[in-house]
Order: structure tokens, then sequence, then C-alpha cells
């Protein structure tokens, strides 16, 4: 990568730590919170393989682990689900794919402010310090779940684990500050930084939805942040926020987390949806479908989800006819996001369309979304959720959801940048094979842990033999079932990784645009250098125009001036490799 | 579908199955449609040497409706779902018919505590019944429950029932269920309690009327211990919920004062 | 439409310190309706010490916008100086709040003294710590601003420190005045 010592603006080499350490190059922090949170991913992933076996195996030492006790087992899945969200799903989606994407999309050399930009990194990675020292800490990692309800999360006398809970705290409230420095740069890019010719609705899908998600993330964590704040003081001061004894009150929390949690699942969602928005028009030849409706399906999302919080806490003890008012919202919500999906299959017809690894996973985020959505009706009709809350229904549901978008959203949007981002080609058969083993897998996890749910099984128990009506034969079967499913699914992730590195080092060399796209990124040089273009583009069109009549190339890249017959030479300078 | 793997143990089990069996079949129809239009459509088309993609914009009406009509069918089967599924929590969670009669639960870190009101029918009496972990109901009979709660969040779930209900500390969380099945079935914790979560299952028993009444009388009778939270109100629940909650809510304060 | 990139990102802050400061005084107020006798808690504060910090902030803010006018004119020295008189004004108001909270202390009204307290020192320390971080760097922007550099910024940390001075606005009378 000796592109990024050697670029137009004139700067000199300057060395590895500078270059890749402390750069404010977007491109470079994008990759900090790629490796990051994959990182993360290895560690969120090896707590679920801990938990999962003991769920399938009671009792039984845990290969690579030992025996899991009913506190650790606590720790587990409390870290997997906060490392999950917090430490994957957002540095990938969001932080990663909108810092690599934003400047190179709109045609300009970096984001508006580069060194904000490498202190939110900076902020995040020690978020990320923080919360894996919980392991470490005596008392082990907080044991309250993800969603740290006190009195439980607040009291160390109830939760055992006192430094872990107020070290988790600190780490998701830095993680909370990186994210809000991070969006000043998304937004004020997206607004000012654009390509001369770029109107509004020339912007790529997917920077319009990391920009929505970022306008989601800022509004709605607050709240949460203050009752962060309120819950350290109750751990560490002995303050009474959330204690009734003092006159404070449980469910506050339960509001400030949902107000901000549940706006969070659309701050992950609408990224994916715009790197599966990228992928689908490049791979069927065809133009987007209904690029405008999906623009204010997204933001109708985004206004909506303020209103559906109360939806995690019908049997809380909220005033029952609350309940009647948020299931209304939870099934309006629906509307859109359905809407969106649609219009994503509506692109397939009349298509020319090649399964490459980058289009399956894709393809599959839709599928797999499907059942994620529909699966939530069952949760936002009250009347079901009685029932359902707390069961493992809850669970497959929101796996069914953040799989595609955290998981199947991030091979996908990986499988098709990797040849822009490393100047490199991935292996397509190595690709297929992480992909169907991976694909296969999943739902082989899930599928069961709805029957499971519907049986009665309820969530965060380490053991069922103490329950009659769930120690049956036939669902341990179906735990067990679904560890395998896990198991398979991190055995084949070997495959991917050993596919990126040595694509990276030994790929077959991609050229710019080995995929005839139209966005701006594939006619800067692969990789970028520092700058990212020779000559900064102008845009003539939006960016999803293949196919269209009367010429002969089917697509028709944005910066292309209106009178050339064919496509400019994709790389703009010669000597840039 | 439910009721494949749970017994419909109350008043109120089978309609929360027929709301889940609605919801299956009306989603499910839709999530089959859709998921056959998308394989449909990757196999139609695939790409093939020398056809060219059609160019599409989606904007115009005759490109759209098929969208829309899809997109409107759903609204209106989310208004159908939102009308039943009001309806079925309204009978669990908003009405509450008059009790027979009354159990107080008392949640903690790690078991449960139920009082039952023993023959005279009344809570907070010398012959209450204290029970630790064992639920014993008549069937048939229409209880009012009084959830407690004395340290953190815990949450009284009976699948049989189809019931659950968050215990909050400090509060006293009036509900009711009525028994129809004669049987043992399981009693669960279902909100994350600290890590005895998981060893605090419980059972509730449904015994006939004849059954139930001997074994109250051979049940001990325990001292009347301190009560758990401040004193209920004597008398008869109010109509409403947020009217119980709030008369609830002011004799806890005017008992701990305020600080 | 196009706004100034520095004042976007202002505006930004803002927005995301508004649903912080508003998530923790809409709990505040939640909770002060529900229990009627915080009134003879809050009866303890100290209002006359309260309305003069308001008098205080409103005044920096007026020498702020002076500040802004004189970097429009590109007068920076002048800016500067007036953006340190803003500086000084912030001082006067935690000297006032430390004195406050001494006597405050000194009779027994702690953090953990009950939840009115608990909010109360909760919610003007987070509003005193955004006046330390509005000092420090309004201190950094006067440092450019009397060299005659980087002028813009004098508007966008002015706006900044406004915004502080709207914090307080709906904080005295929250837990002030509301007796």
């Amino acid at each position: 990568m000796s592109e990024l010592a050697v670029h137009p603006a004139g700067h000199h080499d300057q060395g590895f730590v500078k270059t890749y350490l402390w750069s404010t190059d977007h491109k470079v922090i994008a990759m900090q919170y790629l490796f990051t949170g994959m990182l993360m991913a290895l560690i969120g992933g090896f707590a679920v393989y801990v938990f999962r076996m003991q769920l399938a195996f009671p009792g039984q030492s845990v290969p690579l682990f030992g025996r899991v006790s009913a506190g650790q087992y606590n720790s587990l899945v409390t870290m997997h689900g906060t490392i999950m969200i917090f430490w994957v799903a957002m540095p990938v989606l969001l932080a990663a794919f909108g810092n690599y994407l934003i400047p190179l999309m709109l045609g300009c050399d970096d984001m508006v402010f580069p060194k904000v930009n490498r202190l939110s990194y900076q902020i995040f990675l020690l978020s990320a310090v923080v919360l894996v020292a919980s392991f470490v800490v005596p008392g082990g990692a907080f044991g309250g779940a993800w969603t740290a309800y006190p009195p439980l999360s607040a009291n160390a006398v109830y939760n055992l684990t006192r430094y872990g809970a107020t070290v988790w705290v600190v780490a998701v409230a830095l993680e909370f500050v990186a994210f809000l420095l991070g969006g000043i740069n998304f937004v004020t890019t997206a607004m000012n930084s654009r390509a001369p010719g770029m109107r509004m609705f020339d912007v790529p899908i997917v920077v319009w939805m990391i920009v929505i998600a970022s306008i989601l993330f800022m509004a709605s964590v607050g709240p949460l942040l203050a009752g962060a704040a309120m819950l350290f003081f109750d751990q560490v001061l002995g303050t009474g926020f959330y204690d009734p004894a003092t006159g404070g009150d449980p469910i506050l929390w339960q509001h400030l987390f949902w107000f901000f949690g549940h706006p969070e699942v659309y701050v992950v969602l609408l990224p994916a949806m715009g790197i599966v928005a990228e992928i689908i028009p490049v791979f069927s030849r065809k133009k987007l479908f209904g690029y405008r409706t999906i623009v204010y399906t997204a933001v109708a999302t985004g206004v909506i989800s303020f209103f559906v919080w109360a939806h995690h806490q019908f049997v809380a003890g909220i005033d029952p006819r609350m309940a009647s008012l948020f299931t209304i919202t939870t099934l309006i919500i629906s509307v859109p996001i359905a809407e969106m999906l649609f219009v994503y299959i509506a692109t397939l017809y009349g298509g020319s369309i090649t399964l490459t690894t980058p289009m399956l996973w894709a393809l599959s985020f839709v599928a797999e979304f499907l059942l994620g959505g529909v699966t939530g009706i069952f949760l936002g009709a009250a009347g079901a959720d009685i029932y359902l809350h707390d069961t493992y229904f809850v669970l497959a549901h929101f796996h069914y959801t953040f799989f595609p978008i955290a998981i199947i959203g991030a091979f996908a949007g990986i499988t098709f940048w990797f040849p822009k981002m490393f100047g490199r080609m991935m292996d397509e058969r190595l690709g297929k094979i992480h992909f169907w083993v991976t694909i296969i897998a999943f739902n082989f996890i899930f599928i069961p842990l709805f029957m499971t749910g519907a049986a009665g099984d309820h969530r965060r128990i380490f053991d069922y033999s103490g329950f009659p009506d769930l120690a049956t034969p036939g669902l341990q079967r179906l735990r067990i079932i679904a560890t395998m499913g896990l198991v398979s699914l991190l055995a084949v992730q070997p495959v991917f990784f050993f596919n990126f590195i040595r694509s990276m080092v030994r790929g077959r060399v991609a050229g710019a645009n080995p995929w005839r796209a139209n966005t701006l990124e594939w006619s800067a040089p692969s990789p970028p250098p520092h700058g990212n273009f020779a000559e900064l583009p102008e845009v003539y069109r939006g960016p999803y125009e293949y196919s269209t009549e009367d010429r002969e190339e089917d697509f028709w890249p944005q910066h292309v001036p209106d009178d050339s017959p064919a496509p400019a030479p994709a790389a703009t300078a010669v000597g840039w490799r | 579908m439910i009721s494949w793997y749970v017994t419909q143990a109350s008043s109120y089990a089978a309609d929360v199955d027929d709301l889940f069996l609605l919801i299956a079949l009306i989603v499910g129809a839709f999530f089959l449609a859709a998921e056959f239009v998308l394989l449909w459509l990757i196999v139609k088309f695939r790409a093939r040497p020398g056809v060219k993609a059609r160019y599409i914009t989606g904007e115009k009406t005759s490109e759209t409706r098929w969208v829309n009509y899809p997109h409107y069918l759903v609204l209106v089967f989310d208004i159908l779902i939102v009308a039943a599924a009001l309806r079925v929590w309204s009978e669990v969670k908003i009405d509450l018919p008059p009790a027979e009669e009354r159990v107080r639960i008392i949640a903690q870190q790690w078991a449960w505590t139920f009082v039952h009101a023993g023959p005279d029918g009344k809570l907070d009496t010398a012959d209450d019944i204290r029970t630790v972990n064992v639920l014993n109901l008549q069937v048939n009979r229409l209880y009012h429950y009084e959830l407690h709660s004395k340290d953190v969040l815990h949450s009284f779930s009976v699948p049989a029932f189809r019931l659950k209900q968050d215990a909050v500390p400090g509060r006293a969380i009036v509900g009711w269920f009525r028994p129809t099945v004669i049987g043992e079935f399981d009693l669960q914790c279902a909100e994350i309690c600290g890590i005895g979560h998981g060893l605090m299952p419980g059972r509730v028993r449904i015994r006939s009327a004849g059954a139930h009444a001997a074994w109250m009388e051979m049940a001990p009778r325990m001292p009347q211990l301190a009560s758990v939270t401040p004193a209920m109100p004597a008398t008869g629940a109010p109509a409403s919920f947020a009217a119980r909650a709030a008369s609830v809510e002011a004799s806890a304060e005017r008992e701990r004062g305020n600080r | 439409m196009e706004v100034p990139t520095g004042r976007l990102a202002i505006w930004w802050v803002l927005a995301s310190e508004t649903v912080v400061f508003g998530g923790l005084l809409g709990s505040y107020i939640m909770m002060r309706l529900r229990h009627g006798a915080w009134a003879d808690q809050a009866a303890n504060t100290n209002t006359w010490a309260g309305a003069f910090n308001t008098l205080v902030l409103l005044t920096s803010s007026l020498s702020a916008v002076l500040a802004h006018q004189a970097a429009e004119r590109a007068d920076g020295p002048k800016a500067a100086r007036l953006l340190r008189y803003t500086i000084l004004g912030g001082g006067v108001f935690l000297m006032v709040k430390a004195f406050e909270w001494t006597h405050e202390i000194g009779e027994g009204f702690t953090i953990t003294s009950g939840l009115f307290w608990s909010f109360y020192y909760t919610a003007a320390g987070l509003h005193a710590a955004h006046v330390v971080a509005g000092m420090v760097i309004m201190f950094i922007v006067s440092l450019t601003a009397a060299r005659n550099e980087e002028l813009h910024r004098v508007e966008n940390v002015g706006i900044y420190w406004h915004f502080v001075d709207v914090v307080w606005i709906f904080l005295f009378p929250l837990l002030y005045i509301a007796k």
C-alpha cells in the first residue's frame, strides 16, 4: 500500500505510525473501525460459542473455556449482546462504511473535519479497551444483560459484578460520545462537500442512509446518555435515581433506554439497507426502483421509530392503555420497511442478474430480513407479546434482523468494496463457500429457537433442567441443533479471513472499476491515494443509470459528461496502481 | 400453534393462541409470497448472453402500482392484526373481572413466595397460607394476583396460562387469571434478576375444588410475618388500572414518607 | 441550502446536547410531578444566588454577541477582549455556584440526601461542566482571534455559549423557583 505515501497533494512519506495509526485520512480511519469491529466480533462470537455450548450440554466443560457457572453465563450473554450491537454493528456498518464511502461517493478528498474524525476513532478505541478490560476486573464482566435494567444494574449487592457494571456503563458512554463526534462529519460532509453537479437526489442511497442513521442516533442517544450518568451515580455514589426506596423509579431507566434502543436498531438497519441498495443495481444492471420512495420511507421509518419504544415494555408495569398506543405505532412502522423491501425486490424485475458473492449476500439480506420483519409483528401485537416477551421467540426475531444487518450487510459491503479498498479481487469460489455455509448454518441456529421460544423457553437461563415443562428431550434436541448450527457458522469464518488476507496480498489486480459500476468511488484508483482523486469529478446524472436505452454500454458513470458516447477510462490518471 | 407445545390452562390462553395463529397465517402468507417472488425474479432474470436489462425508473404509476398494491395490503392486514391484538390485550391486561380469590405473589432473589387468602378469602388475615415456589390454585376460580418484588425486577410467568407480568420493587401490580385445567405447570421468572435467575423455577398446582379445599386444610398456618411492602388498601380493587396503581402508590407513599 | 460547515457542526453539537439535557430534565420533571414533597427540599436552594447567576450568564452572552459583531468587522483584538469578558462571566458564575454548593453541603444537602438533591447536583453539575468546557474553548479561540485569525470561530463559540445560557434559563426555574 505504498500508494498512500505517494499522492497528488505533495505530502511526503509519513512513516508507518502517521500513515496507519495517527492518520486523519478517512479511508484509514474507516479501516481502523473495520478491523476493530471485526476483532470485537471474534470476542462476541467466542462468548456466544461458550454459552450455547452450555445450553446444549448443561454442566459440561466447554472446550476452550471450562465449566460455565451461572454468574459467568450472565456475563457472557451480557457481553455478547453489548459487543455485537455497539462494538461490531455500529463501527462496521456506520463508521467503517460511512467513513470509507462518503467522501469517495461524493467526489471529495476527505471529511470536513479530519481531526475530529481521528478523535472519534480514538475515543471509540478507548471505549473498546475499557469494555474488554471489564472481563478481567474483580468480579468479572457485568452480568445484568445488555439492557442493564436497574435495580439489578444499579446495585452491586444484586448483580455481584460491581466493577464490571461500572466499567460497562463507562464504556458504553464513551462509545456514544465517539459516534456523536463521528456523526458531525457524516452530516456536514454530505451537506456541503458534494461534487459539482451532484444534486440531493443524485447522492447514492447508502450515503443518504448513513446520514439519516447518524441523525437518528444523535437525536435518540441523548436521554440515554443522561440516564447512563444517573446509573453511574447510582452505582458509584449511592444516589437513588432508580431506587424505589428513595422515590426513584426503575421504569425510568427502561424508558430512557428504549427511547434510544428502538431508533438504534434503525441506526444500524439503514446503512445495511443502503449497502444492499448499492449492490443490487450493479449486479442486475438495473436502475434502482423508486429512488425517491426509498429516501422518503427511510425518513418516515426514522421518524416513526421515535414513537414505538414502549413495545419493549408491554408487560413491564407501564399503564396498559399506553401499550395499546404502542401496538398501533409499532405495526405502522412495518409499512415503510415492507415498502423498502418490496422496492428492492422490484429492482430485480427485468434485470440481468449475476450471482457474484456480493450479490448473494445482498439478496440473502432481503430473504432473511423478511423473516425477521414478519416475526416482529407477533411481538408488536401486545396481546401476543404477553406470552412471547422474554422468550427465545424474541431472540430469534431480533437475530433474523440483526444478523442480516450486522453480518450479512457487512459481508456484502466488504466483498463488494474490497477491490476498491485493496486494489485486488477476492476469490469468488472461497467467497461462495463461505456464503452458503454461513447462511445455511444461520438458519439452523435460529429456526429451532423460534420453536423453543414458542414452547416457553425464557431468556437468559443457563440451564433448563430445573423446569420440568422445558427439560424435555424434544426441546433439548432443538437447543442442540441451534448450537451445532452456531459451531458450523463459526467454523466456516476462517475461510473468509483466509480469503481476505490472501486476496489483500495475492488477489487478482482489480483496476478501478471491476464491477462496471456508476458511483464516483469507482472512478478513483484502487486503492485511492491520499486525496482520493487526481482531479475532483463533476457529476452529470444520478447513480443508478444502468442499461439506459439508446446506449451501447449498460452502465453510465456519474462523472462522465453527457455527450460522451462511451464511459471515460476509469482510472483518472496514469501511474496510479 | 403454541398449543402444540404448551397446554392451554387458563381462560384466555386460547385467545392468545388464536391471535398467534391469526398473525402466523397473515404474515406467513406475505412471507411466502415475497420469498417466492424474490426467487422467481432471480431465476427468471438471470443474465443471459445478448439479453440486455430493461430501464425501469420506478417513478411511473404503471410501475409503482406493483409495489403499492402489496403495500396497501400490508396496511389493511396491519389494521386487522392491531384490532385482534388489542382485543386480547384488553381482555388480559386492562379488564379486571371481579375476584373470587386473591393471591399475593412476592418475588425475590431467588425464590417465589405466595400468600393465599385461606378459607376466609381475605388476604392479611390470620388464616393466610404462605407457600414457597409452589402456587396452589383451584380450577375455574377467578384469581386476582398482587405482584411484588423485594429487590430487583422479576417477572411472573406461567406459560400454560399465557400470562406474564414484570414484578417491580416499590409497586404492587394487580392482574387476573382463571385456571381451567387440573394439573401442574411451570412457573418462571422471566426477567433477568441476577445469578440465580435460572434457579427460581416454580410450579403451579391446579386442583379440583375438593382437592384444593383438602390442601387448604392440610397446609400449615404460618405466623403473620411483617408484610413485605407497606399496607395495602384493605377493601376491594378500584375499577381502573390507573386508579389501582395510584391507590397502591399513595398508601406506599404515606407509609414511606418522602425524603 | 449552504450552511458554513463550522456552524453546521456547532448546531449538531447543540442538537445532541439538547437531547442529553432534555432527557435529564424531562426525567426530573416527571419525577418532580410525582413527588409533591420535593418542594420542601427545593426551598433550601438559594434563589438569590440563582437569579444573580442568571444575570451573570445573560451579561456574558451579551459580550459574546458583541465579540461576534467585532469579528464581523474584522476587529480580532476587540473580539478577543470581549470573549475574555465572557470567560470572566463564566468564572463568576462558577464561583457563585461553588459558594452555593459549599453552603448547601455544609447544611447536609449532598447528592445522596434525597432524589431532589441527586437531580439538583447532577443537572447543575452537568451544566457547570459545560460552562467550564465553554470557557476553555473560548480561551483558545480568543488566542487566535487576537491575531485576527480564524475569526469565524468567534461566532461559533458564541452560539455554543448561548446554548449554555439557554440550558440555565431552563434549570433556574426548575431547580430554584419551583417551590
